[in-house]
């Protein structure tokens, strides 16, 4: 077939562009970047609802079945660690320990190129108004 | 097949460009609304669906109206459809592909369109119309790659299309009735909860969308010297004369059901729609007045020059009527079938809706869309054509 | 009478609060609240008013609301259930009203029932306003409509649900609604909460941009034992909250004693807010 040289050509540039990434790396030498490092959160000591060994790869799991229980099933609070009943709650429960969400969780996500939607909706404290401002603005009085 | 898409003519090359054009831009506008939400639209809480539903609407009835070729040329063996056929299939392919970009375009949170099918819904008629839709854009996928590549190799069909071909008969049926269920099952919108919704839309379908083929072809013979002979266009005109009889026919009848009825909740979408209402302020709205009656006199001058032999047999009179149909049932099935379901609201309240120009760019891009998967698929088979029967054609 | 309604709120609502305040003022609460349960004996079948236990009802089985327009319609400009509901549910104030999102609002009578309005209608019926919200049907259209199960009626106590992880944003539902229930997000609340400068509440999430919401009876004050917020705002105590299955419950013997309108009855969507006009 006359057409062999064209596609030898246009497979050699396909595998060039997608190997760019990598071949770029190596020409330039450039070495991977560190691991993140999470700053390790204020109340350290405190046990998780999990270990950091099922936590760190599938914390958003953990999360998603907690959503669809609270949301879809009303079913709203766990046992902890220490057996006290604890609010299934991004963040009103895990924000209360990782109260560091850009150093921690922001870290890793960032690294990870990962933006999960969460926080489109959900806020950390220092987003939030502070708990006095919900009792000024209870229930009006007349006069 | 498809490789005779990249070779053609200048007029071929420019038209594929200016779509290319409008799509761009149509994009541009997209991203604008993909960033800042659905506040670009005119919409509000109480116009919820606007010109994307509306376009929605009107293109599952050019959808469906694929059956007027199919039907007499497979089922009754209607010899003279035998060419136009499938470019009547050819036209449902866009239009499927249309509706689901408009029902994309108008989402509020596009990236979650497959939780109609991770989590389906079989009391929601949304979930049937996707369903339907799906099904349809690829049974007219299949039988018309599959026909066309027939003739392409100067065989027969292979045996199996044809029970596909009968199944595609009723399936168009049922995306027009399917989506007509949408509205017409809604206890909140008395204007759209009519039994005669669903016919309503298959005779407005099988009016626009063959009236839609006509102009096609018809470009077609002036532009590309493929002519389908006049005898298959006489006899859509026909198909278009009745369907559009008989889809005037059901507005009367709706007309003439709110109207002697006098049912507030049942007229004043009426009066909205061709003399204007007051909102609570006492403020006119009558945005859409001029769009109804320009469609009523369009419906009224297409049935004159369609409904005379003498006229119809005319070409060039033909043509007029033809789009007059196409814009007359554009108006009043798209826009002021679904802005008048809304205004009134359920408070009895009018509020205001206009489209916004990104969000006529989107519509405008998504039309270009169509339009240039039609000039491909076109391309194709005239392409195709030409190459079978080199005789047949004078260049 | 061992209180009076105003101190009574007061209490109340110090009552709900003691759950954040802690156990003693709770108690206090509590002391309060049966003292005034036992007062209202002279109400004689005026229920209007009547003491509101510390915690709704738990298990009910069909949730209800009464709303008492005579009293609501005594002060045109009170705001405070709207404003309490949309504080702590975190609803924007949009300036514009194409984006606007409410899920309780004041309408105009004539709007708000269509079907109960005359030309010679009670002169201060006909300028008063109706207290609209979604109606939590028992035979909900927008659940119907809706095509991927964003939206739900909660089977054990009726409350008509949103997932706002799920909704697509079709809006079907709000086409769906016969009482305009509904709203949807056009812009994105977080960025027009920042722009404000204003801070959200932190016991409630806020939505994202292209979602729809509405009222969900306060879901999540129920399921800590509060009020809804509009209830327990309300300073005439015109909003009662109750289970409708329960025979003693005060939505019942309201309903009992009172003559009562729904919204478009017609429909067979069988609402389940009932208003005193």
């Amino acid at each position: 077939m006359s057409d062999r040289g064209k596609i030898v050509i246009g497979l050699i540039i396909f595998v060039l562009i997608f190997t760019l990434p990598m071949t770029y790396n190596m020409v330039a030498k450039n070495k991977a970047v560190g691991a993140p490092e999470l700053e390790i959160p204020p109340e350290a000591g405190k046990e998780c609802v999990r270990s950091t060994e099922y936590m760190r790869p599938f914390h958003m799991d953990l999360l998603n079945e907690w959503r669809d229980e609270v949301v879809r099933h009303n079913d709203r609070y766990i046992e902890g660690p220490d057996g006290a009943m604890i609010e299934k709650s991004l963040s009103n429960t895990c924000l209360d320990c990782h109260s560091n969400k850009e150093n921690f969780c922001d870290r890793c996500h960032n690294y990870l190129a990962v933006y999960p939607y969460c926080w489109d909706c959900h806020t950390t404290p220092e987003e939030t108004a502070q708990p006095e401002l919900v009792v000024a603005q209870q229930p009006k009085e007349e006069n | 097949m498809i490789e005779k898409a990249l070779e053609g003519g200048k007029k071929y090359w420019t038209l594929i460009f200016v779509l290319l054009g409008i799509i761009g831009i149509g994009v541009i506008a997209y991203l604008k609304q993909f960033n800042e939400g659905l506040t670009i639209t005119g919409l509000s809480r109480d116009v919820s669906w606007g010109l994307y539903i509306a376009q929605f609407t009107f293109l599952v009835g050019v959808a469906a109206s694929a059956v007027m070729v199919v039907l007499p040329y497979y089922l009754h063996n209607y010899k003279q459809f035998g060419k136009i056929t499938i470019l009547g299939e050819f036209i449902a392919i866009p239009a499927c592909i249309m509706c689901m970009t408009f029902i994309f375009v108008d989402m509020g949170q596009p990236l979650r369109i497959l939780n109609v099918f991770l989590h389906p819904s079989p009391h929601s008629m949304m979930f049937w119309d996707t369903v339907v839709l799906f099904g349809y854009l690829v049974l007219n996928l299949v039988i018309g790659w599959v026909t066309l590549g027939s003739e392409t190799k100067g065989i027969a069909p292979p045996k199996w299309i044809k029970p596909i071909i009968i199944i595609s008969i009723p399936w168009a049926v049922s995306i027009h009735t399917v989506t007509a269920f949408l509205y017409a099952g809604l206890a909140a919108r008395p204007f759209w909860m009519t039994a005669v919704l669903a016919p309503r839309f298959l005779a407005s379908a099988f009016a626009a969308g063959p009236a839609l083929l006509i102009l096609l072809c018809l470009i077609l013979r002036k532009h590309t010297k493929f002519d389908v002979g006049r005898e298959p266009i006489q006899k859509l005109a026909v198909i278009v004369t009745y369907a559009m009889c008989i889809n005037v026919f059901l507005i009367l009848m709706e007309v003439f059901t709110a109207v002697y009825s006098g049912i507030p909740e049942h007229i004043d979408h009426l009066k909205f729609l061709f003399c204007g209402l007051r909102d609570a302020e006492g403020v006119m709205h009558a945005s859409l007045v001029p769009w109804m009656w320009t469609s009523s006199i369009l419906a009224i001058i297409s049935l004159i020059l369609l409904l005379v032999p003498k006229f119809r047999a005319r070409e060039g009179l033909l043509v007029f009527a033809c789009l007059a149909v196409f814009f007359s049932l554009w108006i009043d099935k798209g826009m002021g079938m679904i802005i008048a379901g809304f205004t009134p609201n359920p408070m009895h309240n009018v509020i205001h809706y206009m489209p916004t120009l990104p969000e006529s760019l989107i519509t405008l891009a998504v039309w270009g869309i169509g339009a240039l998967i039609l000039t491909i698929l076109y391309k194709v088979v005239l392409s195709l054509r030409k190459q079978v029967e080199p005789t047949r054609y004078k260049d | 009478m061992g209180i009076d309604r105003r101190k009574f709120v007061k209490v109340a609502s110090l009552a709900s609060l003691g759950l954040v305040a802690g156990p003693p003022v709770k108690a206090l609460a509590n002391e309060v609240v049966k003292e005034a349960e036992h007062g209202c004996e002279g109400c004689q079948g005026d229920y209007l008013g009547a003491p509101r236990a510390v915690h709704p009802p738990k298990e009910a089985k069909r949730l209800a609301m009464v709303v008492d327009l005579k009293t609501c319609r005594e002060h045109p400009d009170c705001t405070a259930c709207i404003d309490a509901c949309h504080l702590v549910h975190n609803v924007p104030d949009y300036p514009h009203p194409k984006d606007e999102i409410k899920w309780i609002w004041k309408e105009h009578f004539e709007h708000a029932f269509p079907e109960a309005n005359h030309q010679f209608i009670e002169e201060h019926v006909k300028h008063s306003s109706g207290l609209l919200f979604c109606n939590h049907c028992d035979n909900p259209p927008c659940v119907k409509a809706c095509p991927t199960g964003a939206t739900w009626k909660r089977e054990e106590d009726g409350v008509v649900m949103m997932d706002w992880h799920r909704c697509i944003g079709c809006r079907y539902c709000i086409a769906a609604c016969p009482y305009g229930s509904r709203s949807f997000n056009f812009r994105e609340p977080k960025k027009y909460f920042a722009e404000q400068g204003k801070k959200p509440q932190p016991d409630f999430p806020m939505r994202m941009r292209g979602v729809v919401e509405k009222c969900t009876f306060c879901d999540e004050r129920l399921a800590r034992g509060l009020w809804p917020s509009c209830v327990e705002a309300c300073p005439y105590n015109c909003l009662t909250f109750g289970d409708l299955d329960n025979p003693d419950d005060p939505v019942r013997e309201l309903l009992h004693h009172k003559f009562t309108i729904r919204r478009k009855p017609g429909l067979g969507t069988q609402p389940e807010v009932y208003y005193i006009v």
